[in-house]
């Protein structure tokens, strides 16, 4: 029993099965990927406040820059095989993966600096101006609000500042990641060492101060729970992440099993390599959406 | 040398061809017919299951509070302190409530419908050897299995099931404390990656492995269903995906995509950073939810028209109708999700869109119906048990269809959401509607896939003892939600009820019809349990002694499901097939026989 069209494409439609198979798969993605985006839209137009600037810009572009270049090589090691060059192959292909671990390196080294990133909300306005004060000297209110008004790009309004600045930001001592209020005072810590974010437009940071865990209301790493910004920043990359892994663990077997389908069939290995290549610039197009969202807007 | 290495390899290469062992024969099989079997006998067993959830339930709304006889110890000694007693408590009740809805339509309906008729016939029907994608077909059923099991054990874990129903509303599903939410979540994952390669297999099976002469209009009705089906299936259910993955992060990693500021539970504001939205989890999970609806039916007809076609003698009559209609059905059905949501506040701008979509998807469903009734005229009519079923399936989803018009407007619906009236309503569209049809294809289809007829005797028993019980259940339910009766009420609203002393001089209480209407329901369902041991008896029975089939074709059918050897071996076909004409070419004037099949060339004219 031979299973029809698996290498040549059947004439009425002009497709093998696994391309169509792919196009339809890729649909699918389209509809889970717009489902999120659709969640974002709905959250970031409901919500007061919405962060910017919270992602490094440069290490984005450079993200975007590797995997557009991976897009590049992945057409190049398919084209390398329609013309009969399995060597071409086999570097364009590695330039590749090379590509897609580069762009999870530098994801894991971003999400590290999100878990380590603290904000840390005080109960009342009074006390958070007495940890501004020790934070950041004198002008410490002023400091803060700065730093506040320039993460939500706040036009308005004082009154906005008003009700919701009650809160410093940076780390914590000994850098751990994920830490809650609720773990700290579960290991019976009554203080910690706080390392607050430099003031805005410099980058010398001010020395750590020292936090009751009683005038804290809520502490908080960059974090899903952290609020829906980073809930769904964090979700969306994180499945954005895994669809390169998969690739890329898909487009490394092609590499690494190239020599026997070379001998066997290079017509159905070119045709894979083509179907993980279109399922490789589906993930492509989705950071190119993604990049703008979390990175720009 | 070379001539030993030769004789060596032989053997062992025409070894594989013969005997695949008994694991890659019936576990691990790449057939087609395998394994849609193997959904087949998954979904049946589980929906049987659902239904004995649904018995326990009817139980404590007939009784409220007393212990079920039998069963209640079992449940005890299996479940623990939730069913202390062998009394099913409301936290039992919700846990079963939510499950029986989530197995009947993912784990029951949708495999029956779908997986297991649509991965037997669909690639029969259009001469295929087998799915585009056999491997990835075996890797589906494993994903469901996983599914299925992950589902079925959730029953046991500290707390049990999920119980925030199977729509599973956040914030409630949310907060419960207990972990079967989290098992639910997952469960869904491998159940919608299931259908999502099942989809995306069956569209390019369709489209791809057609027999030469198969064109779109000579697709047999089924075949056509089942494409617009995976579509529906492929493009609606990865939204519900994206929920589940958002749901699971407020389950599992506190974030708060669901959670609105200001959550109070228990009089305590929850530690949530807030700032989701609870509507946001109705919208994904309706953009699923309603083409699901869809997903439920599409299949049933499919079947219907094929039986109805077969057992007429005639052909179908409008069949580009009916093509056309499904097809719009498949389309319409993504913009109709929010007319389960009027009561949320959502806008009467909103509102007023989704009604007139809702509308507007009500003619080619009509159309559909009244194709299948039309084709009845001028037939004659073989009544024999995949008849009955079929020919009872259209008035049953007409009642189910026709009593959803009130929920689709916005005014009647403010009325009537939420109660006993939607449960009726949809019921009648999914068990005699739905069901019917699937049982059906199973009378219908049985003799090709075990070379022997099903019981004639039973199975006239199982059809009029399912009818007439069907209608005592989900009839009375109607007028409890006209009545006011609230779904999702462990006590069946006796506490609702003008016999509670609380609610003297109350209105709007339950009067004493609606609540003595609980036991009578409670009663019909376990009629209707009764009903269904004929056909477990001749489902198993009829596999050793029923009669034997006269020939491949024992039905006399046109279309190419019928044209191969009884049960189709690997490859299904023996020769070679080219389709010359459309699938019902029944009764065609001058012709020998009172059906011509696909396959059959015209006679060479007379010289």
């Amino acid at each position: 029993m031979e299973i029809p069209y698996t290498v040549k494409p059947r004439p009425d439609t002009g497709l093998y099965n696994a391309k169509l198979g792919i196009w339809l798969f890729l649909a699918s993605e389209v509809m889970l990927f717009g489902g999120l985006f659709s969640a974002y839209i709905l959250l970031r137009v409901s919500s007061d406040l919405w962060p910017h600037g919270m992602v490094s810009i440069p290490v984005g572009t450079f993200n975007t820059f590797v995997l557009i270049a991976s897009s590049v090589t992945v057409v190049m090691s398919w084209a390398s095989l329609k013309l009969g060059k399995l060597s071409a192959f086999k570097g364009y292909m590695a330039a590749t993966i090379v590509c897609a671990l580069g762009f999870l390196g530098v994801k894991s080294f971003e999400y590290y600096a999100k878990f380590t990133h603290y904000d840390v909300w005080f109960k009342d306005e009074a006390t958070a101006k007495k940890y501004f004060t020790a934070a950041y000297g004198e002008k410490g209110e002023e400091a803060t609000r700065k730093l506040f008004v320039e993460r939500f790009h706040l036009h308005n309004t004082k009154a906005t500042y008003d009700a919701n600045q009650i809160q410093l930001t940076g780390h914590l001592e000994g850098n751990p990641m994920f830490a809650t209020l609720k773990k700290l005072t579960s290991a019976k810590k009554d203080t910690i060492l706080f390392e607050a974010d430099p003031p805005f437009g410099t980058h010398d940071h001010p020395k750590a101060i020292e936090v009751k865990l009683s005038d804290v209301q809520r502490l908080s790493a960059y974090v899903p729970a952290h609020s829906t910004y980073f809930a769904i920043y964090f979700t969306i990359t994180a499945l954005h992440g895994l669809h390169v892994l998969g690739g890329a663990i898909v487009l490394a077997y092609f590499l690494f099993t190239a020599d026997h389908w070379w001998k066997k069939s290079p017509e159905q290995m070119a045709n894979r390599v083509e179907v993980g290549g279109l399922f490789w610039h589906f993930v492509d197009l989705v950071w190119i959406f993604l990049f703008p969202i979390i990175y720009l807007l | 040398m070379q001539a030993t290495k030769t004789t060596h390899t032989e053997p062992a290469h025409s070894h594989e061809h013969h005997d695949p062992g008994f694991l890659r024969s019936y576990v691990f099989s790449t057939d087609h017919k395998v394994i849609g079997i193997q959904y087949g006998f998954t979904a049946l067993a589980f929906l049987f299951f659902g239904f004995l959830l649904m018995i326990c339930m009817r139980w404590q709304m007939a009784k409220p509070g007393e212990a079920m006889p039998i069963v209640g110890k079992l449940l005890e000694s299996l479940l623990g302190e939730v069913a202390k007693g062998g009394i099913i408590s409301p936290d039992l009740y919700n846990a079963f409530g939510a499950m029986h809805g989530t197995i009947m339509v993912f784990l029951a309906i949708v495999p029956l419908a779908f997986a297991a008729f649509g991965n037997y016939v669909v690639p029969l029907q259009i001469g295929a050897v087998d799915m585009a994608f056999p491997r990835l077909n075996m890797v589906s059923y494993q994903c469901f299995a996983v599914g299925g099991v992950i589902m079925f054990v959730s029953f046991f874990i500290p707390g049990g099931a999920a119980q925030a129903g199977w729509t599973s509303y956040s914030p409630l599903a949310t907060v419960i404390p207990t972990q079967g939410q989290t098992f639910w979540i997952l469960g869904m994952v491998f159940l919608i990656t299931s259908s999502l390669l099942g989809a995306v297999n069956f569209i390019a099976t369709v489209i791809q492995l057609r027999a030469p002469g198969m064109t779109w209009m000579r697709l047999p009705f089924f075949t056509w269903v089942q494409f617009v089906t995976a579509f529906i299936l492929l493009l609606a259910f990865p939204p519900l995906e994206a929920a589940s993955v958002l749901q699971l992060m407020d389950k599992v990693f506190g974030s708060s995509f669901f959670l609105p500021t200001g959550l109070v539970i228990s009089g305590k504001p929850y530690d949530i950073s807030g700032g989701g939205s609870p509507l946001l989890w109705q919208h994904l999970f309706w953009f699923l939810g309603h083409p699901e609806v869809y997903v439920l039916i599409l299949p049933a007809m499919g079947v219907v028209a094929e039986v109805i076609a077969c057992n007429t003698r005639k052909p179908l009559w409008g069949y580009k109708s009916l093509v056309y209609s499904v097809l719009a059905v498949g389309f319409i059905s993504f913009i109709v999700w929010a007319h389960h949501m009027y009561l949320t506040g959502m806008g009467t701008k909103i509102s007023t869109f989704f009604q007139t979509t809702t509308m507007i998807i009500s003619i080619p469903s009509v159309i559909i119906l009244t194709c299948l009734f039309m084709s009845l005229w001028g037939g004659s009519i073989r009544f024999n048990t995949p008849m009955l079923f079929a020919l009872a399936f259209l008035p049953m989803f007409g009642i189910g269809g026709l009593t959803g018009l009130p929920l689709g407007f916005n005014f009647s619906d403010l009325h009537l959401h939420d109660s006993y009236y939607v449960i009726a309503h949809f019921h009648y569209v999914v068990a005699p509607g739905t069901i019917f049809a699937l049982f059906a294809g199973v009378y219908f289809w049985y003799p090709k896939m075990t070379g022997r007829y099903m019981s004639e005797t039973l199975g006239k028993i199982h059809f009029w003892g399912s009818l007439i019980a069907m209608n005592l259940v989900f009839m009375p339910m109607f007028f409890q939600g006209l009545y006011g009766m609230s779904r999702r009420m462990s006590d069946g609203g006796a506490t609702y009820a003008l016999a509670n002393p609380a609610n003297e001089g109350v209105v709007t209480a339950l009067t004493q019809t609606v609540m003595k209407l609980n036991v009578f329901v409670t009663h019909a369902a376990f009629l209707l349990l009764i009903a269904q041991i004929p056909f477990i008896i001749n489902v198993f029975m009829s596999m050793f002694n029923g009669k034997k089939v006269e020939n491949d074709n024992p039905w006399d059918a046109t279309t190419l499901d019928w044209q191969t050897p009884t049960p189709p071996p690997h490859g299904n076909f023996t020769k070679e097939i080219i389709v010359y004409r459309g699938p019902y070419e029944y009764s065609v004037p001058g012709h020998p026989t009172d059906f011509t099949p696909q396959n059959m060339p015209d006679p060479k004219p007379a010289k």
